[in-house]
């Protein structure tokens, strides 16, 4: 679209106008960090020598593609049921519970940490139980259920945990957030002594590279009380 | 990661049958059982492993653990790790196998992780995960990096030319140290294999990592049934406090028999190329009186061939001190 390349083409204009009235109608179109990336990627930006800019390709290789194919054309149909929903899909065997969330199913807030099974950043639940889903192929998920941090609560009901980690300040950047949530929200229900460092130690498979873990005790030790 | 088939497996049969159509069960496998997934994934995004066909075998009825007459335990291959070291009776009666479990992998790991996908869980040296570097275990024959190499994570007990890879596992030293048994469903029937004799020895072929043959499929592990009185113990020692493998760990079991000790088994882990049983250690322990002087006597004995590498010599006295403080712990009144 003719506006769109006007914002987000910095090549022709290193400077964005401000928007006009006529691009009222664009304005209201939210617009998430992915789709902007992969417009910008579209609209010959990739040129650029921005670094960041240059590697946001619009998705498309491999089994990212909302109707993936493998190379050979060999897919696989699944139904799967995530937070409560059924998606029917034919999926590229290689495709991992978390990319078949992030990436065909539009559902990225589980995020790819380490993507081995290492950082807990994907954590997410299986029939209730806490597992990573990096490790996991999305076709061995017949019949499971599976509750990503979407499906936990909404910006309008958070879940009692998700309340607790906004109330104790218990993220910084955010990505390790919604793998603590998942990891917390089971962990509770698992067998966990009541000590801060039972609770360090119940969420030991989540790491948190800026730190926030004294946040997060607090958050989990308050929280459970609701549990 | 390569294309390859998928298939959910409904019958051990099938399984079984599929699983054969490989020409090995050991590295190059074209055809794998899924259950957990958290080695054989893992692995396959390093393109170490391979398969043309995965068959997922988690609808298949091995997921109990149940007494067996006698007074033993079996134990399915698809029980989850988490839910092992919490059943009631190991954690009563096979305290070492709980303690063990527990102190691997991360809690989110547990859950997925199965008995049977944990005993064939590979080493994870560096190398070995590594496709550009020279492996014998990948590759047979093309060279071992890790040897002058970083070691320092690496096997300083039965250790070959070819290779000083260590096996990884917490729940396998226990299980070494409870004396279980492996059961397996093959092309001609089931059979069972005791665990001394599941795992092999790098050798001349460190790809050949177990007994299993193409088409094999574990199905239980069956501990025998516990001695009264037995006190046990896993003491796992490492860099972090938690989330990390094992330097040097020690399994055992004992029974104290006014001040003497009874019914010894000892198996170490983090140094060995395999759960290392040490015959030295409990041959030195054996009807010997309860102290720090038969420990380290029978410490000295386990480690007396240990061969350290330049990055892993402290291992023989780390993994020494381990011996000692776990028999120390398994013997005192609690």
């Amino acid at each position: 679209m003719a506006s769109d390349s006007t914002v987000l083409d910095y090549e022709a204009t290193p400077h964005p106008e401000p928007q006009t009235e006529d691009d009222a109608g664009v304005l209201e179109h939210r617009i998430s960090r992915r789709s902007f990336l992969t417009q910008a990627g579209a609209a010959g930006v990739a040129v650029s020598t921005s670094p960041l800019l240059a590697a946001a390709e619009p998705a498309a290789a491999g089994p990212a593609a909302t109707d993936a194919k493998a190379a050979t054309g060999t897919t696989v149909p699944i139904t799967l049921s995530i937070n409560g929903e059924d998606h029917h899909l034919q999926l590229d065997p290689r495709t991992t519970l978390l990319d078949c969330l992030r990436e065909n199913l539009n559902l990225p807030g589980t995020k790819k940490g380490c993507d081995h099974g290492q950082c807990g950043a994907c954590t997410l639940h299986v029939n209730g139980r806490r597992v990573n889903s990096c490790l996991s192929l999305a076709l061995m998920h017949a019949g499971d259920k599976i509750t990503t941090i979407e499906g936990l609560g909404t910006p309008e009901k958070l879940h009692p945990m998700q309340a607790a980690f906004v109330e104790h300040d218990a993220y910084q950047c955010g990505y390790c957030t919604s793998g603590q949530i998942m990891s917390a929200v089971a962990a509770v229900k698992e067998p966990m002594g009541p000590s801060d460092d039972d609770v360090k130690h119940a969420m030991y498979g989540n790491i948190c590279r800026c730190g926030a873990y004294p946040n997060i005790v607090a958050a989990v030790q308050h929280a459970r009380k609701q549990a | 990661m390569n294309e390859f088939h998928f298939n959910r497996a409904t019958t051990l049969a099938q399984a079984v049958q599929a699983g054969a159509k490989s020409s090995t069960a050991q590295l190059g496998a074209t055809v794998r059982f899924v259950a957990g997934g958290t080695n054989l994934v893992d692995l396959m995004k390093l393109q170490v492993e391979h398969p043309e066909q995965v068959v997922d075998i988690n609808s298949l009825p091995l997921n109990k653990v149940e007494r067996v007459s006698g007074g033993g335990l079996r134990i399915g291959a698809l029980v989850r790790n988490s839910d092992l070291a919490h059943d009631p009776i190991v954690a009563r009666d096979y305290a070492v196998l709980s303690q063990a479990l527990l102190s691997g992998a991360s809690p989110q790991l547990r859950n997925m992780a199965t008995t049977g996908g944990n005993l064939l869980q590979r080493t994870r040296c560096v190398y070995f995960r590594d496709i550009a570097h020279e492996c014998n275990k990948r590759n047979p024959g093309s060279g071992c990096a890790a040897m002058e190499g970083h070691n320092r994570m690496l096997a300083i007990l039965g250790t070959s030319d070819s290779c000083i890879a260590t096996n990884p596992s917490d729940m396998n030293v226990a299980l070494t140290a409870l004396e279980a048994t492996v059961q397996i469903q093959g092309v001609k029937g089931q059979r069972t294999v005791p665990i001394s004799e599941f795992f092999l020895l790098p050798g001349s072929t460190p790809n050949r990592e177990t007994v299993l043959e193409p088409g094999d499929l574990i199905t239980s592990v069956t501990l025998p049934a516990p001695s009264p009185g037995t006190r046990s113990v896993y003491l796992k020692l490492r860099d972090r406090e938690a989330y990390e493998f094992a330097l040097a760990s020690a399994a055992v079991v004992a029974t104290v028999d006014g001040g003497t000790l009874r019914h010894v088994r000892v198996a170490l882990g983090g140094v060995g190329t395999k759960p290392w049983r040490s015959a030295e250690a409990e041959q030195a322990l054996e009807g010997k009186p309860v102290g720090s002087a038969t420990f380290r006597a029978a410490a000295e004995a386990a480690l007396r061939d240990a061969k350290p590498r330049s990055e892993n010599a402290f291992k023989v006295e780390l993994s020494k001190r381990c011996l000692v403080r776990a028999l120390t712990l398994a013997t005192t009144q609690a």
